[in-house]
């Protein structure tokens, strides 16, 4: 049997918080430390600054082709552990052992700068992300018909929309050919047709022998893609193995949920560009309610806040069923918004089966969305019983047919 | 998917070496060191008409200034040599080194977007400035060969030595600048004061005179001190054939390099593994 390919024990992060210090307040340490402690562990800190794990005692071993997703909450982990295995940031214990060439994706287009044009920057983005240059001669023609934009090429990308630019970025890096790679599911972004490529370029990542760490708030994309999966919460590793039971074991944290007429929402990144506040569900007359009849009309409200202005901000509602599966997805029109509280209703008249639902909420700009959050609150959409009718159950379908057309003579 | 090829095992824990990996990992990223830099060097002229030009308008102007200031107006001794092509072969150097220190300093912060989201030895950042440094010194030094075929100075066999008296000047801002960029990634005052310094430095240095010349015995040993003179006189001795190599003010010159050049290196990788986290 031969060794794992990925190979982590212990594995911790910590991240001192506090104000941005200037030299003064650094020298002032240094002096303080100095003159009160003079014999004391250089490392005493003195207040003011908070200590923070990001990851505490995760280990894991991977063996070559396995595919794991790496999944949980915002601000569990995930992103930190990327960095510490992509070595971009180090750990503070714990030891990572890699057999092999490593390449990660937290982000698209790095390096790329608007001043030079589309083949210069398929040069330098692959010499970034570590192709050398034989490498990317050879594969030049694949990446540039993979993201379409031949006839730009030698264009400055700066004149490129902002569509063209992420495509030829992840053109770039779907073509890396690593051992080892870490990929961050916001990755695939772009109108229907070019998703569709990447997520199919990543399913063959995964399947052709690769190992792949794969991050993704989609329960259902780790579950096309992963064989194995791993839960983290609050820096520590919860659940590992089988990819069915660790996304059962993540969503069932809501299973007990109680049916919620009104969900207040949790803020999102620290430095995020708005969050939502809250997400109401009501009657066609303002009443919050829990329970619906199926194939009434009701509505979603979803209030939220904007930190900064931002143009072309889309607010979209996702509801989706208990285990995940996406039922329908609600959005605003693109709207310029300035920073301050909005809010936005969205009618619910999709005819769907008696059931219980469970929303996504997600805010974005253009291309980009800064909040994000799956697997809030709970409503029943109850069974409506009418005399002679037969009843309707989900279990016939996740939609209700209303139509009964009257049986004729052929 | 191991085709024969050599396992390779990369271990990842706290706490960074100092050691021969340093050389075989720059090694192994050295082309993202050439992109990196032939970046910089695509990216200043694009959009202008005059394009390289523009690299040449700096030494020239100020070689210019320095000759109407300095010989001109206050009729500096120049020691036998045209002072356009003292000053010239003064400016040389000198700007290489400027250019290399600041760009250094600065060139974490300026590269902050990369370091937080790829891997690669830091240490092409800085070196990457000064090679942009270097490439710019090569253009201008191009006019430089021309003004002296224009004034009938024909290069002895000295100017064999000059290209180390160039290596001298890049390890000289190197070495300082190694030390001054990760403080700079912490505490911003850093880039505010580097302009400040070098400007002082330009003057305190035989930029545009001769320091045989100029500067009285007394203050002779302090002006020493600064060891961007003994480069700069050397750079000039090696390809105007003017004044004298000084032994004594070039070792001490190359000792100072050695020590910043390796206190410098030794900061950087222990300030490497936190600068994603500090920029």
């Amino acid at each position: 049997m031969s060794k794992p390919v990925v190979e982590v024990f212990g594995l911790g992060k910590r991240y001192r918080i506090g104000r941005q210090r200037t030299i003064q307040d650094g020298l002032l340490r240094m002096v303080n430390n100095w003159l009160l402690h003079p014999v004391r562990n250089r490392r005493d800190r003195s207040a003011g600054t908070e200590e923070f794990w990001a990851l505490r005692d995760v280990s894991f071993e991977l063996q070559a082709g396995e595919v794991l997703g790496i999944i949980g909450a915002n601000g569990a982990g995930k992103s930190t552990l990327l960095k510490v295995l992509s070595q971009i940031t180090e750990p503070t214990e714990g030891e990572i052992c890699l057999r092999g060439r490593l390449a990660s994706l937290l982000e698209v287009g790095t390096g790329f700068h608007p001043e030079l044009t589309g083949r210069e920057n398929v040069y330098l983005n692959g010499a970034v992300l570590g192709m050398k240059k034989a490498e990317i001669d050879s594969k030049f023609d694949q990446i540039v018909e993979f993201s379409g934009v031949e006839r730009f090429l030698d264009t400055p990308i700066k004149r490129y929309s902002s569509g063209m630019f992420v495509r030829l970025a992840f053109a770039v890096a779907a073509h890396l050919d690593p051992e080892i790679m870490i990929v961050d599911e916001v990755l695939a972004v772009g109108d229907e047709r070019f998703r569709s490529k990447s997520m199919a370029k990543m399913r063959n990542a995964a399947k052709s022998g690769r190992t792949v760490l794969f991050v993704s708030h989609s329960m259902q994309s780790v579950k096309q893609l992963c064989s194995v999966a791993m839960l983290l919460e609050d820096g520590r590793c919860t659940e590992y193995g089988d990819v069915n039971e660790v996304v059962a074991a993540y969503q069932e944290g809501g299973q007990d949920e109680p049916l919620t007429p009104v969900v207040e929402l949790p803020s999102g990144a620290p430095d995020a560009l708005g969050r939502g506040l809250r997400l109401a569900f009501v009657t066609p007359s303002g009443q919050p309610q829990a329970t619906f009849d199926a194939g009434q009309t009701w509505q979603i409200r979803l209030e939220f806040e904007m930190f900064r202005s931002l143009q072309r901000v889309i607010a979209g509602v996702g509801v989706t069923r208990t285990d995940g599966l996406p039922l329908v997805t609600y959005w605003s029109n693109p709207q310029d918004l300035s920073a301050g509280r909005y809010s936005v209703s969205f009618d619910v008249d999709a005819p769907l089966s008696p059931c219980e639902i469970r929303f996504v909420v997600g805010l974005s700009e253009h291309m980009h969305t800064f909040y994000y959050r799956e697997s809030l609150g709970k409503v029943r959409l109850a069974e409506v019983k009418e005399a002679g009718r037969p009843t309707t159950s989900s279990e016939a379908g996740i939609c209700l047919a209303p139509c009964r057309p009257e049986i004729q003579r052929a | 998917m191991n085709h024969g090829k050599a396992q390779l095992e990369k271990r990842i824990v706290a706490g960074r070496g100092f050691g021969p990996e340093i050389v075989s990992e720059m090694w192994e990223y050295r082309e993202l060191f050439w992109a990196l830099a032939k970046r910089s060097v695509l990216v200043r002229y694009k959009q202008t008409v005059a394009g390289v030009l523009w690299a040449l308008l700096r030494p020239l102007v100020t070689m210019v200034v320095m000759t109407v200031l300095f010989g001109g107006l206050m009729k500096m001794p120049s020691g036998g040599v045209p002072y356009p092509l003292l000053t010239f072969a003064g400016i040389l150097p000198w700007m290489l080194f400027a250019q290399s220190l600041g760009g250094a300093t600065n060139s974490l912060v300026a590269e902050g977007a990369l370091i937080k989201k790829v891997y690669f030895p830091r240490l092409i950042v800085p070196l990457s400035a000064c090679m942009t440094a270097l490439i710019d010194f090569l253009i201008a030094g191009v006019v430089f060969a021309v003004m002296m075929a224009l004034y009938g100075y024909a290069p002895t066999w000295r100017v064999a030595v000059a290209p180390l008296f160039v290596l001298m000047a890049l390890l000289t801002a190197l070495g300082p600048g190694l030390l001054l960029s990760p403080l700079n990634a912490r505490y911003r005052d850093v880039q505010h004061l580097t302009p400040f310094i070098i400007q002082m430095g330009m003057f305190l240095s035989p930029v545009g005179y001769s320091s045989e010349a100029v500067v009285p015995d007394r203050w002779r040993l302090l002006y020493s001190l600064n060891p961007m003179t003994p480069v700069i006189e050397g750079f000039r001795w090696s390809v105007l054939g003017t004044g004298s190599l000084r032994m004594t003010s070039l070792l001490y010159a190359s000792a100072f390099v050695l020590v910043f050049l390796l206190s410098g290196l030794w900061f950087f990788r222990r300030q490497e593994s936190v600068l994603a986290d500090v920029i």
